[in-house]
């Protein structure tokens, strides 16, 4: 009796459809993970710095001096290099390298960004060439200089530093909720929106609407086995960065439930609107894209916004991207409950709703 | 009382008048051919019969009803393949079927049923996107033919098909025929297939009725065949090549 009821198989139809394409089921599920471990991997090392200098000039200085006792010979590229390494068990060590120049070639080298700093000599003291808006090469000179007031002192880190290695404040703990959020915005936009246009854009709508099918059904397997298909995305998500980082959810788990439902009725409403008229694919990737492209910038996804100028954070705020991971955030690394993630969750619900109704007004089938 | 009564039907797009002023009357269990050129106007005119497009003005029955106020009903006794349908691609060619089975409330009796009927059985594992333009126009008609159809409309069922695979398709129609209980709507550009399916022609050119009436009343010594029959009235080819 269930094989004859139409919103069993379309969901069925749906299904198969989803789990037959292999990029599917790479970006939607493979792909997030590596990017997490890979992401979370590179910043949780506590690696190296390396600060790369270019000498030019030619008399021997004081710097050419000291890099003959601290400094140790190799070849990069066939060029001599000297690399002065001063070990720290807390920062990590730091590189500094030097490479000898002439004064053209160095310009080149900083253009390409392979050096940071360009060094030079005026009366026997070290002169610093470089970009003030530049932030690495700005810490690069300020290291170098310090270093060259006191080159014997082995510097250990300063006894005020301490190391935090709490739950919830390393990069990844950042980056897993974001990675979430975003995972959970493309899968809709694409899964749905995408869909929709294509089945339009192949006549395949126009053949359906021909029979009986009620059009509520057809949306309602797409939502559905897209949902589904978050919900594992996620789940296998969470579970890998457990394992390999131990990522906890520190707040409320039924918060987390419904706010996670909520991102799903937000980006499903949105993609539904984005969908609801253009036949042509290409319109459809445009419109997407000109969507998701901002948001995944803008929403702190993979960096926090609130490197951006002041007056733009409270529009960034707004994106429902935004709502979504900075909540997923509260959760998993502040221990946030209910309360806390109550007005966003609310506003991606009604953000969802009204996208959902307008686009369905707008909906051409054919 | 007519299957099809198309009364004075008039639609334009943006830049074109697509359909000026047709009428045309279709009885029970008579297989129809609107034949035309590319451009003629034919597929807009089955489409407004489908109720897939509103027409401008003018009046389509399907047995006496209209689309306005019958729709659920019409759409359970018609079948119909559009021109090019492109089924889910990553769906199998029995998966389709069903899917579209449960529109009707159909089960897997008459799902085998079609299968059969239109020669698929063989493929009824294999993805569509795997089908040849003469399967996958049979997976068009299977799908047309599911709810046993009181009335069929084909747009083009056998453009682009090799001449083996139309012959097929013909038999299978020729087939329907021969057991009366379908009424079928067809355009076509193609003269034979006109000629070998159906009692009555309907020659359409720029959204007119140029010509109509049996195959026998139209042709004459000076115009033996159909495409003749055209160019003497237009001056054009049917077919471009």
């Amino acid at each position: 009796m269930l094989k004859r009821n139409q919103l069993y198989q379309l969901v069925v139809c749906r299904f198969w459809e989803t789990v037959r394409e292999p990029a599917v089921l790479f970006w939607g599920i493979v792909f997030p993970v590596l990017i997490s471990i890979g992401l979370g991997l590179a910043f949780s090392k506590n690696s190296e710095t390396k600060f790369n200098f270019v000498i030019a000039q030619n008399s021997p200085t004081k710097l050419d001096s000291l890099l003959s006792v601290y400094g140790q010979k190799g070849t990069k590229n066939g060029k001599e290099v000297f690399v002065w390494t001063v070990e720290d068990s807390t920062l990590g060590n730091t590189l500094f390298s030097f490479i000898y120049f002439p004064w053209s070639d160095a310009i080149v080298s900083l253009k390409r960004g392979e050096s940071d700093v360009i060094l030079t000599d005026s009366m026997g003291k070290t002169r610093y060439h470089f970009d003030p808006f530049n932030a690495p090469a700005q810490l690069a000179y300020t290291k170098l200089s310090a270093l060259l007031q006191s080159p014997t002192h082995i510097s250990t880190a300063p006894q005020e530093i301490e190391p935090l290695t709490l739950k919830g404040v390393r990069y990844i703990d950042f980056l897993i909720p974001g990675l979430l959020a975003f995972g959970l915005m493309s899968s809709l936009l694409w899964g749905i929106s995408y869909t929709i246009i294509e089945c339009r854009s192949q006549k395949l709508l126009r053949r359906m609407i021909a029979t009986p099918m009620k059009k509520s059904n057809y949306l309602i397997a797409i939502m559905f086995v897209r949902t589904i298909m978050n919900l594992i995305e996620a789940l296998l998500l969470i579970f890998v960065v457990w394992l390999i980082f131990d990522i906890r959810i520190q707040g409320s788990m039924g918060a987390l439930v419904v706010l996670f439902i909520a991102g799903n009725v937000a980006f499903t409403g949105l993609s539904v609107l984005l969908s609801c008229r253009t036949s042509k694919t290409e319109t459809g990737t445009g419109l997407i894209n000109l969507v998701q492209m901002p948001m995944m910038l803008l929403s702190g996804i993979f960096f926090s916004y609130h490197n951006f100028p002041d007056w733009s954070i409270t529009a960034i705020k707004l994106l429902p991207l935004t709502a979504l991971a900075d909540g997923f955030r509260a959760i998993f690394n502040e221990g946030a409950g209910w309360l806390q993630v109550a007005t966003p969750t609310a506003a991606l619900f009604v953000m969802g709703l009204v996208c959902f109704v307008v686009g369905m007004k707008w909906f051409k089938w054919q | 009382m007519f299957e099809i009564e198309v009364k004075n039907i008039f639609k334009a797009f943006k830049t074109v008048q697509a359909v000026s002023g047709i009428s045309l009357s279709v009885k029970k269990g008579e297989f129809v051919a609107l034949l035309g050129p590319n451009g003629a106007g034919k597929t807009t005119l089955v489409e407004m019969m489908e109720g897939l497009r509103k027409p401008d003005s003018g009046q389509i029955l399907i047995q006496g009803k209209n689309w306005k106020k019958d729709e659920n009903e019409l759409r359970q006794i018609i079948g119909l393949s559009l021109q090019e349908t492109r089924f889910p691609e990553r769906l199998k060619v029995e998966e389709v079927i069903r899917l579209f089975a449960s529109f009707y409330k159909l089960g897997h009796e008459r799902v085998t049923q079609v299968m059969g009927l239109v020669g698929l059985e063989e493929k009824r594992k294999a993805l569509t996107q795997n089908l040849s333009g003469g399967q996958r126009q049979r997976l068009a008609l299977s799908v047309a033919l599911l709810n046993d159809p009181q009335i069929l409309f084909l747009d083009e069922p056998t453009t682009g098909l090799d001449p083996h695979s139309r012959y097929d398709l013909w038999n299978i129609l020729k087939e329907l025929k021969s057991r009366g209980n379908t009424t079928l709507l067809l355009t076509t550009h193609y003269m034979e297939e006109a000629q070998s399916l159906c009692d009555h022609i309907v020659i359409i050119d720029e959204g007119k009725i140029i010509k109509e009436g049996q195959l026998n009343d139209l042709l004459h010594p000076d115009a033996p065949n159909l495409d003749e029959l055209f160019i003497q009235l237009t001056g054009k080819r049917l077919t471009d090549a």
